[in-house]
């Protein structure tokens, strides 16, 4: 009976406890004293280039925003990490917070807690599941890689017109099929291209360099390859450096700067796209922002992202930021320091 | 002794006559294969298998298995690809010797456990393997090193042509000739033979089966080390997963070179038809534009039919140790 008793009691201080930290945020559109919102962006893990690229555009975006930015994460890859990272983050009641989540699921409780106080959560670049955000904003979307790598094969066939082929991942890449199967909606915009195949480097650098050179023997003509895999992309442009064919078969695809640079400044891969990991972080912040501030988000109605456009969250809370950002030989230098 | 060498021989001849079956078969689907450019490049592709197989077969000879041969040319291939980028002035010198003495140390460590703890070369190397594979990211802190961070000579010295065929070939061709002369003419040769046909017998004639198999491992070791630099060199990338899973189809190439699995038996020209058949098969399935799923199935029904004719060689396998090294 005691126990019972003290049980009880127990019960109800956590739950005065709770609702006195419910309260805060409640205040009308957040933050402290002086209107300052609180973010925390928070990272894979630490030390990691592309989130020191998405610390600088949090910065930026928040500067105008009058916002501020905590950028934390763990300092190695794991869910467990990010989880002691988002404690602190709550401890020090933040208004938002935007993840890049380690593990879809095993953030969640976690990012459910910080909810229940108040703290609007959002996913960037890698989601969280649906019950631990309001919203995820995905750096891309399958249409618009679809879409941009066919506008960059069609740029760089000469005068727009020649045959297209592209270095897959495994056949079985549920990523690159629908990616592949987006290019090919998008390519009769271009009625110059034409499609000669898929082959499949399973992302393993003897097969995609050895499908390169198999292509070009089995079509002479060829003008461009994709390739929407990093290591398919390297492969490539090696195998067509090799096979001394840099004036003529071009490459683009998917790929990191750093990973191209040598390539672009070779002319093998003269423009390539990535999501801009700045970009990134200033649209992540954008939304952050508005939530935090109390602007609802409407399912299917566009949130302006200033400058890098709009974005709308469908049924499920997920919206694409932009079409893949485009490297060559002006910007990549300065992307490859970063990642 | 005669019907043995008889055997093994018919065996290489039918595997050659299938081989260039092939060749005659693909060309007349596909002309330019024959080119001799185009067999030079099949070459070119299979230098790294080949060199890789001949070091596989050594230790499937003494009745072991190297699973980690992959994973020890991946961190040797790090850690040269890490050299060049921080030394660029070095040169190719330095690159090889640190590469094979890389490979050779990961290979003893197989071997020493293998022969001084008595464990299944299966277990030692499932293990290694994942171990070696957790080093390279350890290394580099699982970043890239790229094209643009290799100095030029570090990239071009597997591309030079000398008479036609790169450096890779040449490696090849002499990698081959010297394993030709060492395991048929050496004693050292003839006693990874009679270790892995019958080690209780070979002890008793003063041949310890647990030292050649750790020789086996070391020589192993050390030449997917040297191949660590050559796969780097040559698609100008090194990452933690470079050559993921590549230990099985040298392991493959092996049994279709008819190398038997329980030890003893193979000999290097089935070795080398082996990869060259893995080669022409990989490069022209793709050019015929065959689907990527029956290329997976063509390459595994040919190991299992490789596999049934071994077995069915098995009784010859016994009569290894009446052949006396000449």
């Amino acid at each position: 009976m005691r126990r019972r008793a003290m049980l009880a009691g127990a019960v109800s201080l956590a739950a005065v406890t709770i609702a006195g930290c419910g309260e805060r945020p409640q205040t009308p559109a957040g933050g402290g004293a002086d209107g300052r919102i609180r973010i925390g962006i928070v990272a894979k893990s630490l030390g990691n280039g592309f989130f020191e690229a998405v610390h600088k555009g949090a910065n930026e975006a928040a500067a105008a925003l009058n916002a501020e930015i905590i950028f934390t994460g763990p300092t190695t890859p794991t869910a467990e990490g990010q989880i002691e990272t988002l404690n602190a983050l709550i401890a020090q009641r933040v208004d938002a917070i935007a993840i890049s989540a380690n593990d879809p699921d095993a953030v969640v409780p976690t990012l459910q807690r910080a909810m229940q106080r108040g703290i609007k959560v959002i996913s960037y670049d890698s989601a969280v599941a649906k019950e631990g955000r309001a919203v995820h904003l995905a750096p891309s979307s399958d249409v618009l890689i679809g879409q941009t790598v066919a506008q960059l094969a069609a740029e760089l066939a000469p005068e727009g017109k020649g045959k297209v082929a592209v270095v897959s991942a495994t056949p079985t890449s549920t990523n690159q099929n629908s990616w592949l199967a987006q290019m090919q909606q998008a390519l009769p915009r271009y009625p110059g291209l034409q499609f000669a195949g898929v082959v499949y480097g399973d992302d393993v650098s003897d097969k995609s360099y050895r499908e390169t050179v198999a292509l070009v023997k089995q079509h002479p003509d060829l003008a461009v390859i994709v390739s929407l895999s990093s290591v398919g992309i390297v492969a490539a442009a090696k195998a067509i450096e090799d096979q001394g064919l840099t004036a003529k078969v071009k490459v683009t695809g998917l790929g990191l700067p750093s990973e191209l640079i040598g390539y672009v400044r070779k002319g093998v891969v003269p423009k390539f796209a990535i999501w801009n990991p700045i970009d990134l972080g200033y649209a992540a912040t954008q939304v952050a922002a508005r939530l935090a501030r109390g602007e609802k988000s409407e399912n299917g109605q566009e949130i302006s992202l200033e400058r890098v456009g709009t974005v709308s969250f469908d049924d499920d809370g997920v919206g694409a930021m932009a079409k893949p950002f485009i490297y060559d030989q002006s910007n990549v230098e300065q992307f490859a320091a970063i990642f | 002794m005669h019907m043995i060498q008889n055997s093994a021989a018919r065996r290489d001849l039918a595997l050659g006559v299938i081989v260039v079956a092939l060749l005659g078969a693909v060309t007349a689907a596909f002309p330019q294969f024959a080119r001799p450019v185009n067999l030079a490049e099949i070459l070119d592709d299979s230098a790294i298998l080949i060199l890789l197989a001949l070091g596989q077969m050594i230790v499937i000879l003494t009745r072991g298995i190297d699973l980690s041969i992959a994973a020890n040319l991946a961190l040797s291939g790090m850690l040269v690809a890490l050299f060049n980028k921080n030394y660029p002035e070095a040169g190719v010198l330095p690159v090889l010797l640190i590469a094979i003495a890389s490979g050779a140390f990961l290979g003893a460590i197989n071997g020493l456990l293998v022969w001084r703890f008595k464990l299944p070369p299966i277990v030692v190397t499932l293990g290694t393997m994942s171990v070696y594979r957790g080093l390279i990211y350890l290394l580099s802190g699982g970043t890239w090193v790229n094209d643009n961070q290799m100095s030029p000579s570090f990239l071009d010295f597997v591309r030079h042509q000398v008479l036609g065929l790169t450096t890779l070939s040449w490696l090849a061709i002499a990698g081959i000739a010297l394993a030709a002369l060492l395991m048929r003419y050496t004693v050292t040769g003839r006693d990874l033979y009679a270790a892995g046909g019958n080690p209780a017998a070979a002890s008793y004639t003063g041949i310890d089966p647990g030292r050649m198999q750790c020789l086996a491992y070391t020589v192993c070791g050390a030449i997917a080390g040297l191949c660590g630099y050559l796969w780097v060199a040559r698609f100008a990338v090194a990452y933690t997963d470079i050559a993921l899973g590549f230990e099985l189809q040298v392991i493959a190439a092996c049994l279709i070179g008819g190398v038997a699995i329980a030890g003893g038996v193979g000999t290097v020209a089935g070795v080398v038809l082996g990869c060259l058949f893995i080669g022409i098969i990989r490069n022209a399935l793709p050019l015929i534009g065959v689907s990527p799923f029956w290329q997976m199935g063509i390459n595994g029904l040919v190991i299992v039919i490789a596999a049934v004719l071994s077995a069915r060689r098995r009784e010859d396998k016994r009569a290894i140790l009446e052949t006396s090294p000449a």
